[in-house]
């Protein structure tokens, strides 16, 4: 099989930059900022592939750069480094089907943002980054349509109320703004919202963080009965482990910016190797 | 016969007044008011706005001797083009006589010389404020706008840095998004005047506040159009026969204003864009023609044959 998606040798970084950075950062220094020019490496080096309708769960503490690759991989922020291609089967998108060879970094902002509207849909952890929250729930789904070219109010819509349906979100509410709503509310509205255009690739970024529990396992019951619905391939970005068992089949352990372990779910969890995710997956409650 | 005013450049002062014996605003400034590097300045600018249909270009506005806000940009447009050859009329929402228009008329004569009409079809340069004469324009004129808010994009996005990119990229989501909204809120677009509209398939421009019903007449226009912003520095244009289209939904078309059958009180023509006028106390209203000299045209024209069809009697 075939990647969908593979991302090689990805950095970030946040400052000036010296050639001791990448030497004196990282999960063996204990440190993603380098101590000679201060910089920040966000995410150092991250190499994966994505395969068609899997789950990969990234998982780590707050500030170990899982957030930044996804939105690096969202191109809502520049790498300093690496290269990122998108493998699509003919059939997907045919009009902004990117070259599976290019290096999607290299690209223009204006393909980078055809590519992301054709392909990618988004979940953040705050409803606030995904959607506009006084721009009605309809209106949030219909913006990326209108970005993808439709141009039916009608047609519209009718795409909207049939999202909404299927994220349990009352469909009389659809003339609402999103901040009207409640928080689980609000992330069904973006998830609803990210696979309006039915993207090939959706990435889901600490979606659940902030939810209370039984919301959350609504909301984390209906990602996983879309994601089979729709066979979509996703990337989760969760610094809970209970999320990463629930929705994902492989695994990535990030630290300090980078991978220190990466398997099958039921691996990582149930036989952790590096002492990092032994104590993560202990500290498990 | 063309409406053409041929008047002294400098009226006739008495003795005691403070410019008596001064040189004419004709001596005093160079020609056209400008300095021969603004006017060069703003036509290079125009150069590039022209190549590039709907873009707005920057320029270095000047101080001028009216305030900014007021047609400053139009203005300049108008003293870095105009030549003695040709024939000036400026209009104010159709009207050629209100203050705003005559004041700039004037000045304009003053540095210049050039004569000034009232009549389209002889105006050579036409400077507008918020319409576009009745009168079909040929590829021999040129109409010059008076923009405030040359940013369509501004309705959206308050930050420059954000709209500039979203130029850049063709980025106009967030435009049909406020159309998508309007519509859901209102069942209709409430957008009256600065109608956003899409230059040659590519730029989102501000015609203005121009009425929907002249909107509809930037398409495929004969003569260039010339749009110029002296507050927020910005120049652009739409070159002749160019494709203008108003932004509109496949099932919510673009509409111009509907005047539900009224027509002109005071020429009886139907085909204008009217004004709604109240006319007594009691606040009985009446519609008459916004371009005041397509309507006395179109006056003389009835009183004319009604002339005629008497001597036939």
């Amino acid at each position: 099989m075939k990647p969908i998606l593979q991302v090689s040798g990805l950095t970030k970084r946040y400052g000036p930059g010296c050639p001791e950075c990448l030497r004196r950062t990282g999960a063996l220094h204990e440190t993603n900022q380098c101590p000679h020019c201060r910089s920040i490496i966000a995410c150092r080096e991250i190499t994966f592939d994505l395969f068609p309708g899997e789950v990969l769960g990234i998982v780590g503490e707050s500030g170990s750069g899982k957030s930044t690759v996804v939105r690096l991989l969202h191109f809502d922020d520049e790498p300093t480094q690496g290269e990122f291609r998108i493998k699509l089967n003919g059939s997907a998108g045919a009009a902004c089907n990117p070259d599976p060879g290019r290096n999607l970094f290299a690209l223009g902002a204006f393909e980078r943002r055809q590519i992301r509207n054709a392909h990618m849909g988004i979940v953040y952890q705050n409803a606030r980054m995904g959607l506009r929250l006084k721009v009605s729930a309809g209106g949030n789904i219909a913006e990326r349509l209108l970005m993808a070219g439709w141009r039916h109010v009608g047609q519209m819509r009718q795409r909207a109320a049939e999202l909404l349906i299927a994220t349990e979100v009352p469909v009389l509410r659809i003339d609402e703004p999103p901040q009207h709503f409640s928080g689980g509310m609000q992330q069904r509205v973006q998830i609803a919202k990210a696979l309006s255009t039915r993207p090939a690739v959706l990435l889901l970024d600490e979606v659940t963080t902030g939810l209370d529990v039984s919301v959350q396992a609504r909301v984390l019951d209906l990602i996983r009965s879309l994601q089979q619905e729709t066979g979509v391939a996703t990337i989760v970005v969760s610094h809970d482990l209970g999320v990463i068992r629930l929705l994902t089949s492989r695994t990535i352990v990030m630290r300090h910016g980078c991978i220190v372990e990466q398997g099958l779910s039921d691996q990582i969890l149930e036989d952790p190797q590096h002492p990092y995710t032994q104590l993560l997956v202990n500290s498990m409650l | 016969m063309p409406l053409t005013t041929a008047m002294p450049t400098q009226p006739n002062l008495p003795s005691t007044h403070w410019r008596a014996g001064m040189p004419s605003a004709r001596k005093r400034y160079s020609y056209a008011f400008l300095d021969e590097g603004a006017k060069r300045e703003i036509r290079r600018k125009l150069l590039k706005a022209v190549a590039i249909p709907g873009c707005q270009v920057s320029f270095g506005s000047r101080e001028m001797p009216i305030a900014r806000g007021w047609g400053t940009g139009g203005l300049q447009l108008t003293l870095s083009l105009i030549g003695p050859d040709d024939v000036l009329k400026v209009i104010d929402q159709g009207s050629d006589d209100s203050v705003n228009a005559v004041n700039i008329k004037k000045f304009v004569r003053n540095v210049t010389g050039v004569p000034l009409t009232t009549d389209t079809r002889v105006a050579t340069l036409i400077q507008t404020r918020h319409r576009i004469p009745e009168e079909p324009l040929h590829a021999n004129q040129l109409l010059v706008f008076q923009v405030p808010i040359p940013e369509p994009l501004r309705l959206v996005e308050p930050s420059e840095r954000k709209t500039r990119r979203m130029h850049a990229e063709a980025d106009y989501s967030r435009m049909w998004l406020y159309l998508y909204e309007d519509i859901v809120r209102f069942n209709e677009i409430t957008v009256g005047a600065r109608y956003p509209v899409m230059v040659n398939g590519r730029h989102l421009m501000d015609p203005s506040p121009i009425p929907r019903w002249d909107v509809a007449r930037l398409n495929q226009s004969e003569a260039l159009l010339l749009f110029c912003a002296g507050r927020e520095k910005r120049i652009y244009a739409i070159p002749a026969h160019t494709d203008v289209e108003p932004l509109s939904f496949e099932d919510f078309a673009f509409r111009v204003e509907n005047f539900h059958g009224h027509c002109c009180s005071r020429c009886g023509c139907a085909g204008s864009f009217l004004d709604e006028v109240i006319v007594d106390e009691s606040g009985r209203r009446t519609f008459i023609c916004s371009d005041t000299a397509y309507c006395e045209k179109m006056r003389r024209r009835g009183a004319a044959a009604d002339a005629a069809q008497e001597e036939n009697r």
